[in-house]
């Protein structure tokens, strides 16, 4: 592959999110109006909407999660940038990701100048079951799907492969979702903002004064092994290595490089790209890795001349904890093999030497499908801008990675950035 | 023997037939698993149907707790779960199904590398029945 740039450098001037979780009532475009303000609130500088010039919104499923097809346009509307075009991206939960990329493109082109990038998804409408249903028509319907698979199967299948290849055990994908947890907790946006540890307090506090026996676990690991406090969704795949269904929207002010600290004291330079697909899991020669990552890894990094060591920050698409480390992996943090090693020695947290999800990943900060490619980029943002609170990375980081993915890799995209 | 389209409607029908069927390129002689219209070697159009050894091995799999509306429908779900899998074929083929004859509540016990054998599963009543790809552990 030759190395490829883009014709013209394109920066993030502003990011935001909507908080993620469970919001009865809300729509699809009342939480996109919730991220715009805060995307507003972070350009240093200011800006005038009217001189957004096109939309690139990501969504999975609004059609069958709301019953509201063709979102864009009504994204556009409540922040009324109508009638400017608006355009919606649809690569399952690499949606917003790709959408990013689509705001790059149309920048780098000299289409325009400044372009809003969006990630929205409802998800919380549905009954489990539908939600079930609804991810599922991310996979190959014909020939998937009547095997009995869900989306929480095809990872779990691929833990299965990942453990007889490498010695990993289910204990090492739990010390992910711990520490994903524990990363969340310090996130005032996550879903599920508190630690495994609170959890379990919760739990035998409920257990107290409600008169049943204290539960008596001696650690997490052990409440996690607990059938009934940590169901098994599809083995080794339990409750607490799921992401949650979520609602939730980001929003990325991207302009051309030259005009970025018009608006911006401390713009986010994206220095590299890249995307890809893959064949259906049960076509692909090795189960164990996603070749649409470590090729749009490759393409991205190859683009931004910096490698994996390089970075100091990285925001990685953990739908289940087994991606999460399989991530490490393909994007060359970690050989082939040993990013479960790495993971259950902490080298992964968030003050370890290599830290991966800061933010509380999908995990713990939730999975709006089509918004969490954006909400990716918004925790970049606040790292490499010294703003991301109590869960701050030490050292001023300024260079960071975002990994989102679609279907089981299906589509892969990855972008980097940097503070200069 | 009528003319079969190479797609998943004429896959379905032979599984009705109890036949496990690929698509062959007549030109370079790809095999394709699920059958496919056009070969993506040399992009010719020109295919035969062949039939797929029913022997196999497992090699990645899950057991379902959680299921989709269609596997509640015939049964499973928390109380029931099920083994799904991908199968690889003696010829190298791999294919998604669902598993029969293991032990879903034991998964640590589910070896890959278990031998398997094709099975022709019926679900559904009348104009709703249909026949599902399965493999059973021998
Ligand atoms: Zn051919």
């Amino acid at each position: 592959m030759s190395r490829k740039k883009l014709n013209r450098g394109v920066a993030i001037v502003g990011a935001g999110m909507s908080k993620f979780g469970a919001f009865t009532g809300l729509s699809t475009r009342d939480l996109f109006v919730q991220a715009f303000q805060d995307m507003r609130a972070s350009i240093d500088k200011g800006f005038d909407p009217n001189d957004i010039e096109a939309l690139y919104i990501g969504n999975y499923s609004s059609d069958l999660f709301e019953g509201q097809g063709h979102t864009a346009p009504f994204m556009a509307d409540w922040t009324g940038l109508a009638p400017r075009p608006a355009t919606r991206i649809e690569d399952a939960c690499a949606s917003s990701g790709v959408a990013l990329r689509q705001g790059i493109i149309a920048i780098a082109s000299g289409l325009y100048d400044i372009v809003l990038v969006g990630g929205i998804e409802k998800m919380n409408d549905l009954p489990t079951s539908e939600v079930t249903d609804t991810l599922a028509t991310a996979s190959d319907i014909l020939y998937e799907i009547p095997a009995g698979f869900t989306f929480p199967g095809f990872y779990a299948a691929m833990a299965t492969a990942y453990m007889h290849k490498y010695g990993a055990t289910p204990e090492t994908f739990m010390k992910v979702g711990i520490k994903n947890h524990e990363n969340g907790s310090l996130n005032e946006k996550a879903q599920f903002g508190a630690t495994i540890r609170k959890v379990m307090d919760g739990k035998i506090a409920k257990a107290k004064t409600r008169g049943y026996p204290e539960p008596t676990w001696a650690d997490e690991i052990e409440f996690l092994h607990d059938d009934r406090a940590n169901p098994v969704i599809a083995w080794p795949m339990r409750l607490f290595d799921c992401s949650p269904i979520s609602d939730g929207a980001a929003a990325l002010l991207l302009v051309g490089e030259e005009l970025a600290t018009k608006f911006s004291d401390a713009p986010l330079y994206i220095i590299g790209s890249g995307q890809a697909s893959d064949v259906a899991l049960h076509d692909r020669k090795d189960m164990t890795a996603l070749r649409a990552a470590q090729l749009a890894g490759k393409e991205a990094f190859e683009m931004a001349g910096v490698t994996p060591a390089d970075i100091h920050v990285a925001e990685v698409h953990d739908c289940f904890t087994i991606a999460e480390v399989i991530a490490t992996e393909d994007l060359g943090f970690f050989p082939q093999g040993e990013g479960y090693k790495a993971a259950e020695d902490g080298r992964t947290a968030r003050l370890g030497e290599r830290p991966i999800n800061t933010s509380g990943g999908l995990k713990s900060k939730g999975h709006p499908v089509g918004a969490s490619g954006a909400g990716q980029a918004v925790e970049i943002w606040k790292q490499l801008r010294g703003q991301a609170g109590e869960r701050q990375l030490p050292g001023e980081p300024t260079l960071g990675l975002t990994h989102n993915v679609g279907g089981t890799g299906q589509t892969c995209v990855v972008h980097i950035y940097e503070r200069r | 023997m009528t003319e079969h389209n190479f797609t998943h409607v004429s896959f379905e029908h032979f599984l009705g037939e109890q036949k496990l069927m690929g698509a062959r390129c007549k030109a370079c002689d790809t095999l394709y698993l699920p059958p496919r219209p056009m070969c993506t070697e040399c992009y010719r159009d020109d295919m035969n149907w062949a039939e797929l050894p029913e022997n196999g091995k497992l090699i990645a799999f899950t057991t379902i707790h959680i299921a989709p509306t269609a596997m509640l429908e015939a049964g499973y779900g928390r109380d029931n779960p099920y083994v799904s899998g991908i199968v690889e074929l003696e010829n190298g083929l791999a294919i998604s199904a669902q598993i029969m004859g293991l032990d879903a509540a034991k998964p640590e016990e589910i070896k890959i590398g278990t031998a398997l054998k094709a099975e022709y599963v019926e679900r559904g009543e009348g104009e709703a029945n249909k026949t599902f790809l399965a493999f059973r552990a021998l």
